[in-house]
């Protein structure tokens, strides 16, 4: 774990000696509150909560989060750094647990950098405190699953463009292979998978917590969902380490 | 004494070239080892196996008793490793990149600040200590790689050309930090320069098409040849016996 910690505060440092740092936050920041104030109708609803808010953010996470797993794996491999971290004394599961524990982190601030949303409600009305600190946790657990997948495809591909294109990809399907759309598609035509597509899909029980419900299921659920990707992840660097 | 490096049979295949086949060679506490041989002959991959970034298709190696792939974290506790072409990260400076691996070898405190500074001065980096690696000539940058693989004073150095892109002087001083630590270390190093073999190593291996084709002292190794010259000898077991 020790390891694991002095990687992860290593690749933090690195998102904040490049732009990337500032560029994501700034996007990240202004994408969703266009979203939430135009989109959301976060005013003439007329309501003191942040429901636009999380509505919106597994959209932008969607986009945003595999940027920020795109480079991970696959610009070790362009440079071949990944020479030096693997050769160092450390088990592959150490790197893995490391990089992604930054990411999280980051990813963490930028979503707290979102608390003048927060300031907003309270200060027009009386929200549901407990709902948004729930919210927060879902997106949160939301963004860590995002990035569980983007770890790990970046862990497969030495190109940036095809890790960040094939992350997206797949946080789109485990967001939408919930949604009433593809459910009620798969039911009508293969009904086998309706089920099973319903039970992956991240956007239920994200949207759970954002009504503020925190169910011991959904926590397991994520939980799972990260140890999965970050074992594949562990899994794709230990028998690829030099291609 | 028994050796700290053992090699038994080492065979790396990529497809159905044979990168290395069935290498063997033991190296013993106070021992350089010059490791020549042509671009493309299976120097680096045998380095690459030794360092466990790459794992061999056969055969074993062994660091201070380790194997190199089942018990791979403590292996390379003991294995300082500068990988071809001395990866490092870029956006770090000299100094914080030390201090990260200082503390993935487990250093803390002032011990790990004691490492950083004794690298840092053996390899004559003082002036650059605080500048971005990438903003350093290549000079610099193999031996920030250099520094790296020392810090940690490990009982066997696997160096990967280690002098390569260095002016004269700089060479000088690199062979002259092998020569020093040379008694209580096993050292390998792989060279193009046959002069750095007559220069520092104690013993020669010449590897051609993944294959050992002599194992000797320099001054056996140019006895081979009636010219009595390195790169004559070179030449002859390169091209003329391959052939």
């Amino acid at each position: 774990m020790r390891a694991a910690l002095v990687i992860a505060r290593r690749e933090l440092a690195g998102y904040f000696a490049t732009p990337v740092a500032v560029v994501f936050i700034v996007i990240f920041l202004a994408l969703q509150g266009a979203l939430t104030f135009n989109l959301g109708n976060f005013f003439t609803r007329n309501q003191a909560d942040l429901q636009p808010f999380f509505t919106f953010l597994p959209w932008v996470l969607l986009l945003l989060v595999p940027a920020l797993t795109m480079r991970m794996w696959a610009e070790e491999r362009r440079s071949g750094t990944i020479e030096l971290l693997l050769t160092l004394p450390i088990a592959a599961w150490q790197a893995v647990l490391g990089k992604f524990l930054a990411a999280w982190a980051f990813s963490a601030i930028a979503i707290a950098l979102t608390f003048p949303f927060v300031v907003t409600v309270n200060y027009l009305g009386q929200p549901d405190n407990g709902a948004i600190a729930s919210g927060y946790l879902g997106a949160m657990l939301l963004a860590g699953a995002f990035l569980s997948i983007g770890a790990a495809v970046s862990a497969a591909t030495k190109n940036q463009v095809i890790a960040f294109v094939l992350a997206v990809a797949l946080c789109f399907l485990v967001v939408v292979s919930g949604t009433p759309l593809v459910t009620e598609f798969l039911s009508r035509n293969a009904p086998d998978i309706a089920e099973l597509a319903r039970r992956v899909s991240v956007a239920d029980r994200y949207q759970s917590f954002a009504r503020g419900v925190v169910e011991a299921r959904d926590l397991v659920y994520f939980a799972s969902f990260m140890i999965f990707f970050l074992f594949l992840n562990t899994v794709v660097i230990d028998h690829t380490r030099a291609d | 004494m028994t050796a700290l490096i053992e090699i038994e049979g080492l065979t790396k295949r990529f497809g159905a070239h044979v990168a290395v086949g069935d290498v063997s060679f033991n190296v013993r506490r106070g021992e350089v080892l010059g490791f020549l041989g042509p671009n493309g002959a299976g120097k680096s991959t045998t380095m690459r196996m030794l360092a466990g970034f790459i794992t061999p298709d056969s055969g074993r190696a062994r660091i201070c008793g380790h194997d190199v792939t089942t018990d791979g974290v403590r292996a390379r506790h003991n294995l300082g490793y500068l990988p071809e072409g001395a990866p490092t990260y870029p956006d770090m400076t000299v100094h914080s990149f030390l201090t990260f691996t200082a503390r993935i070898r487990g250093f803390s405190g002032g011990e790990r600040a004691d490492r950083v500074a004794q690298a840092i001065h053996a390899t004559t980096l003082g002036e650059v200590r605080q500048m971005p690696i990438e903003t350093l000539s290549k000079g610099f940058k193999r031996r920030v790689g250099l520094a790296q693989s020392l810090l940690h004073d490990p009982d066997v150095l696997v160096l990967d050309e280690p002098t390569d892109g260095l002016d004269p002087n700089q060479k000088h001083e690199v062979r002259r930090l092998i020569q020093t630590m040379a008694a209580d270390k096993a050292i390998i190093i792989s060279t193009h320069i046959l002069e750095e073999v007559e220069a520092v190593c104690t013993r020669a291996i010449v590897i051609a098409h993944g294959r050992i084709v002599a194992d000797c002292t320099p001054a056996e190794l140019a006895a081979m040849h009636p010219s009595g010259r390195l790169d004559d000898v070179f030449r002859h077991l390169t091209l003329v016996q391959a052939a």
